[in-house]
């Protein structure tokens, strides 16, 4: 396997521009000969989806949900980075690409970064066209603000709702090319298989959610734009249905997979609280910038009500840590230092996994009412869901997975290693580095699916003859309904004792406890050896009533928590062979002496890109180098 | 096809036209609604007269017989006749489209916004129908009034509710005329698209208002007549 | 404080769309004060499939209120007896010990039962597809700032955008009606610059295919305000109905112009 980037030469501001005029044509009546499948309908498929129709392909999207309204990119709340310099105070594109690069620990690959950055801007104006209604400023223009640590105002937002705004824009652009008959809608299908003939990427397999038909769709190219697989933690920030199926099966069909240890714990979740627990709520991170986080300095104060602890008690472990950014530190830097206190026993709450975050002095100086102004919300939500009051008592926080940079590889067209094969936003791995910054993931998602593929894909598709793809009968599509059909069968036939949830719970408690927050190499190779042993009981004691000719939600479970439990396995091999700590990987070997993270740029400033190699058999680890000719290579600190 | 599968909308017009849309059958609820309402105000003040006896009453009757020729009444007969027609028609297309749209019911179903006076439109509206044709019979054609003098309205009136079972129909008449109008004046400007916050409170408060005077009046003529202030 | 309750649930059980459903009573034992009610599902599923049963089927995503997924009438009102909270955020301290929890699909001719507590929410993509956007192709927008937008109308309309698509409004309404959703998308759209384009042949279309869904017609009750979990208003009704007068009165079928050279 030869991982070829196809990044542009030349000046880094032009290689966006020589590339899309490199890029070959596709005549505009010969379009609709050329049919697209895209999987996946949040924004950057639904953006996709609906802009490949605009242009005239014909277009078949798919969806595990009842809408594509549902996509978790619904859930974002603070907002999308773009370098308008609406507000005078310095952005431009080399800014926002420089602290991206930056952001993300120097382990992403600049060409696509610079891209990123230059297209933030027609996204904007592309989402204010479509009516989402932005928060504006009494003159009836755009407000910003800053966000994540950033030190311009690019971050534009609407109310806590932005992905949800965003979502429904790009839904609504999805809709009115179904409407139009552009677009033919396949929701509750769930992709089973990726159909490769030579190497090439010629369709999928779908299950019908609702009736149990397996169906095969063929066509010239396939999109996954499934999201990401942080729900490997069982416990996570994405949605329940949340799942890697899609990227996994094309990973076992050829495409590499690269930087999978690279997860995202986001620091201000609201904490766990028992072991029916199924999700982790976000609470956004604009909290942090009026709430004080601490914890008890001695243990025995822990179990105190927190009103009771003394000021000259209590250790505001990141004022402390980092003067200049405080509370304002970033993701990784933040959720670190969360566990570490807690590690020591200083946790607060019933499970002693949680440290406060305190809006008391900010109260007392703003005033509760101004709180509530700014907040008001997410002061709501936390009491809706813990039935405290942040107004009186301090919340309690605690790291959860919530994002993950690694994914597919893709070159520059965001092409995978199976030819015909893209994959957008969260899936693939190319934009954020190590380490992604707050508001740039709504941004990567649009910019992939308005403003990247539609070039990108007509230059693959015009070196393929329209017309060519294969018959549903092709003895390739039959062998992949026959895989999809036997596993289906496997997995119903096993009549286990324990639920699909039982296993996907042990598996997140290994991945959280050695390849989370902090990772070592006796953990993780203690990890390789544990999870193993999990697929092993899975499949010898899963039990999945019902059958395969219905809506069975079980069903759907295991076969994620089957792929799940695999990808934990690659994502400790991969952390364990990137002997560096970078963004989100932090290996404890590898740090500072003030506990912070080291990179190793000699050895480690590369992409990892994992090859299958078959059931049983170890992967094949690949590199595609990482040059810094823009940004220069240098530490980040917070201090 | 399978369930999930998302039909492609039919191109085109979509709309079946006005009358048949759900919004335009509110509409035309509203209108006639309001020409109602109307009437039944007019009615209602009209009706002050009997407390200044049978010369101001009779004359009043007169007038509406002879103004414009007699035209006039016949007018205002045609108009009430046709609203109250379409009024009803509205009513019935929009209650079997509202039947059908919920073939299966709720086992338990606890309501939250809606009145009883919402709740029982339909009800109200047909003892209102029923209340009509009887009122007709009674104090316009006399057929079912013990002692009916054409053309003296102020004595048909007395000697009408001087029967109780027919005063007290009139009662309870006018409360379902009072729970009808408290929704119905208020949802008007609802259907009719009169929503604004600074103007919320007084949409209530118009329609609470009115409902009181119109109801209360009219009550107070059956009373007045069964405890002899009119006689 | 957390507390354990013992409960009674009687929850509606349907194979499938075309067969016939009935209630079922199942004991949910010993379950914590701190859990969502989705969750209290999920530990009477995983005690179900523990005992070979088929576990109740409930359609649920983000379980953090906003995907619009989740879809249960409890006790007999959408989304349980919170205000302004989805099911996936209404937690268990709002039960007591001892509680017979009734929990319902969505009931519109509009949202067949698929099973269980699952519905098809179909119609309301269709009604979005019908209408419920701006016709603007990628890449052809002005500058973001060349529109400014009174603060006041770009609130007013995320007010209304604000909608999840639940359809909590069809489920509460005594008429099934869908009304408050296509307003909300009429509102969110209509109040803004960018839709004024469109503004009347949308709300026309709109209309055109909520009723060609068989949904119910609005009769002014509030039913959907009071269960809307994102607040929408009734105001919103009341301005579709405004501009799908105004469309109806000025309606004139698309001139057709000569074709070019």
């Amino acid at each position: 396997m030869e991982l070829i980037s196809r990044t542009p030469d030349g000046p880094i501001e032009k290689s966006w521009d020589k590339h899309r005029f490199d890029l070959k044509l596709v005549n505009p009546s010969n379009k609709r000969k050329y049919k697209i499948l895209v999987v996946g309908s949040g924004l950057a498929g639904a953006a996709a989806a609906a802009t490949l129709a605009e242009l005239g392909y014909e277009v078949e999207c798919f969806a595990y949900q009842d809408s594509p309204r549902r996509a978790h990119s619904i859930a974002a709340q603070g907002g999308i980075n773009a370098a308008k310099n609406y507000q005078n105070d310095g952005d431009s594109i080399f800014r926002l690409f420089y602290d991206t690069v930056k952001g993300g620990d120097f382990r992403a690959r600049e060409a696509n970064v610079y891209r990123l950055a230059q297209v933030s801007v027609n996204i904007i104006d592309q989402c204010v066209a479509q009516g989402v209604p932005f928060a504006r400023e009494y003159g009836g223009l755009l407000d910003n603000r800053s966000f994540g640590g950033a030190q311009v105002s690019r971050t534009f937002y609407a109310r806590g709702q932005t992905g949800q705004q965003l979502l429904l824009g790009a839904y609504q652009a999805l809709e009115r090319q179904i409407g139009l008959g552009k677009v033919k809608m396949f929701n509750r299908h769930e992709m089973q298989e990726l159909i490769v003939v030579d190497g090439v990427a010629k369709g999928i397999i779908v299950r019908d959610m609702v009736s149990g038909k397996v169906t095969s769709h063929t066509a010239d190219a396939v999109c996954l734009a499934t999201g990401g697989y942080g729900n490997v933690f069982y416990l996570s920030t994405n949605a329940k249905g949340c799942n890697a199926t899609a990227v996994w099966r094309a990973y076992k069909k050829g495409a590499a997979f690269a930087n999978p240890c690279y997860t995202q714990i986001h620091p201000t979740c609201i904490p766990v609280t028992g072991d029916h627990q199924s999700k982790l709520t976000l609470m956004s991170e604009s909290l942090r910038n009026d709430g004080r986080i601490w914890v008890p300095k001695k243990k025995e104060d822990c179990g105190k009500p927190a009103n009771q602890i003394p000021e000259e008690d209590r250790d505001y472990y990141l004022e402390r840590k980092y003067p200049s950014f405080g509370n304002l530190a970033p993701r990784d830097v933040s959720s670190r230092a969360a566990k570490q206190v807690c590690d020591e026993g200083r946790g607060v709450g019933p499970t002693r996994l949680g440290v406060y975050l305190d809006f008391s002095d900010a109260i007392k100086r703003l005033g509760a009412k101004k709180i509530e102004e700014k907040y008001g919300n997410l002061f709501e939500m936390y009491e809706r869901i813990t039935d405290e009051n942040p107004y009186e008592v301090p919340m309690r926080i605690f790291p959860a997975s919530h994002y993950t940079m690694g994914g597919l590889w893709v070159d520059y067209n965001l092409m995978s290693t199976i030819p015909g094969l893209f994959v957008l936003g969260e899936a693939n791995f190319s934009d954020h580095g190590a380490n992604r910054l707050g508001a740039s993931a709504l941004m990567q998602g649009l910019a992939d699916g308005y403003f990247v593929i539609p070039y990108t894909i007509g230059g693959y598709l015009a070196g393929i003859k329209p017309g060519t793809r294969i018959s549903a009968e092709d003895p390739a599509v039959k062998a992949a309904e026959q895989s999809v059909a036997e596993r289906t069968q496997r997995l119903i036939s096993i009549g286990g004792k324990q639920t699909p949830t039982h296993f996907h719970r042990e598996l997140g408690k290994v991945m959280w406890e050695h390849c989370g927050m902090g990772r070592t190499e006796a953990g993780l190779k203690k990890a390789l050896e544990i999870i193993p042993q999990i697929r092993e009981q899975f499949w010898k004691d899963v039990c999945v009533p019902g059958s395969g000719q219905e809506l069975n939600q079980s069903l759907e479970m295991a076969g994620r928590v089957a792929d799940f439990i695999e990808i934990g396995e690659l994502m400790c091999r991969d952390a364990l062979e990137r002997r560096e700590s970078c963004g989100g990987h932090f290996r404890e070997e590898w740090q500072t002496e003030e506990g912070e993270a080291r990179r190793d740029d000699e050895n480690f400033c590369h992409v990892a890109a994992w090859e299958y190699k078959g059931e049983g058999n170890t992967p094949q680890r690949h590199i595609e180098s990482l040059k810094f000719e823009n940004v220069h290579l240098a530490t980040r600190s917070y201090k | 096809m399978s369930v999930a599968e998302q039909s492609i909308a039919g191109a085109g017009d979509r709309s079946p036209g006005f009358m048949a849309s759900s919004v335009g059958r509110k509409v035309v609820m509203a209108l006639t609604g309001v020409v109602l309402w109307g009437f039944v105000t007019v009615h209602m003040l009209g009706n002050l007269t009997s407390y200044m006896g049978a010369e101001a009453m009779n004359h009043y009757a007169e007038f509406l017989h002879t103004m414009i020729h007699g035209m006039g009444i016949w007018v205002f007969r045609t108009v009430l006749l046709v609203a109250v027609l379409m009024h009803i028609w509205a009513a019935l297309s929009l209650t079997l489209s509202n039947q059908a749209a919920r073939p299966v019911g709720y086992r338990e179903k606890q309501n939250q916004a809606a009145t009883w006076s919402s709740r029982t439109m339909r009800w109200t509206g047909v003892i209102l129908g029923i209340f009509i044709v009887f009122h007709l019979l009674h104090l316009t054609l006399g057929t079912v009034h013990p002692d009916f003098i054409k053309g003296n309205a102020y004595h048909n009136f007395v000697t009408g509710f001087q029967v109780p079972w027919v005063a007290a129909f009139y009662i309870v008449a006018q409360l379902c005329l009072g729970l009808h109008m408290w929704h119905g004046v208020w949802s008007f400007t609802q259907s009719l698209g009169w929503a604004h916050p600074r103007y919320n409170a007084l949409r209530r408060n118009f329609a609470t208002g009115l409902t009181v005077l119109v109801v209360g009046v009219n009550i107070s003529y059956p009373i007045a007549v069964l405890t002899g202030i009119i006689h | 404080m957390e507390k354990h309750l013992n409960l009674t649930l009687q929850v509606w059980r349907q194979k499938d769309a075309t067969s016939e459903g009935t209630f079922v009573e199942y004991a949910a034992k010993h379950i914590s004060t701190e859990m969502s009610f989705l969750e209290m599902l999920d530990v009477v599923n995983e005690d179900l499939i523990h005992k070979g049963e088929d576990p109740i089927a409930f359609d649920h995503d983000c379980r953090e209120g906003i995907c619009g997924m989740c879809s249960m009438v409890i006790n007999g009102r959408p989304h349980g007896p919170k205000e302004r909270t989805t099911t996936c955020q209404l937690h268990m301290r709002s039960f007591s010990d001892g509680d017979t929890i009734t929990i319902e699909p969505w009931r519109a001719k509009p949202f067949p039962v698929l099973k269980d507590l699952i519905v098809d929410r179909g119609a309301f993509d269709r009604i979005i597809a019908a209408g419920g956007f701006v016709s603007v192709p990628t890449g052809s927008p002005q500058d973001a700032n060349a529109l400014p937008i009174p603060k006041l109308n770009a609130d007013l309309a995320m007010d209304a955008a604000a909608c999840i698509g639940c359809g909590a409004c069809v489920a509460a309404c005594p008429n099934a009606s869908a009304m408050l959703f296509l307003s909300a998308k009429v509102s969110h759209l209509g109040l803004l610059p960018q839709g004024q384009p469109e503004r009347y042949s949308r709300v026309r279309d709109m209309v055109g295919q909520m009723d060609a869904e068989a949904f119910g017609t609005c009769t002014n009750h509030g039913e959907c305000e009071a269960a809307c979990p994102k607040g929408i208003t009734l105001e919103t009704i009341a301005r579709m109905n405004r501009d799908y007068i105004k469309a109806s009165l000025t309606y004139r079928p698309e001139a057709v112009g000569g074709a070019a050279g």
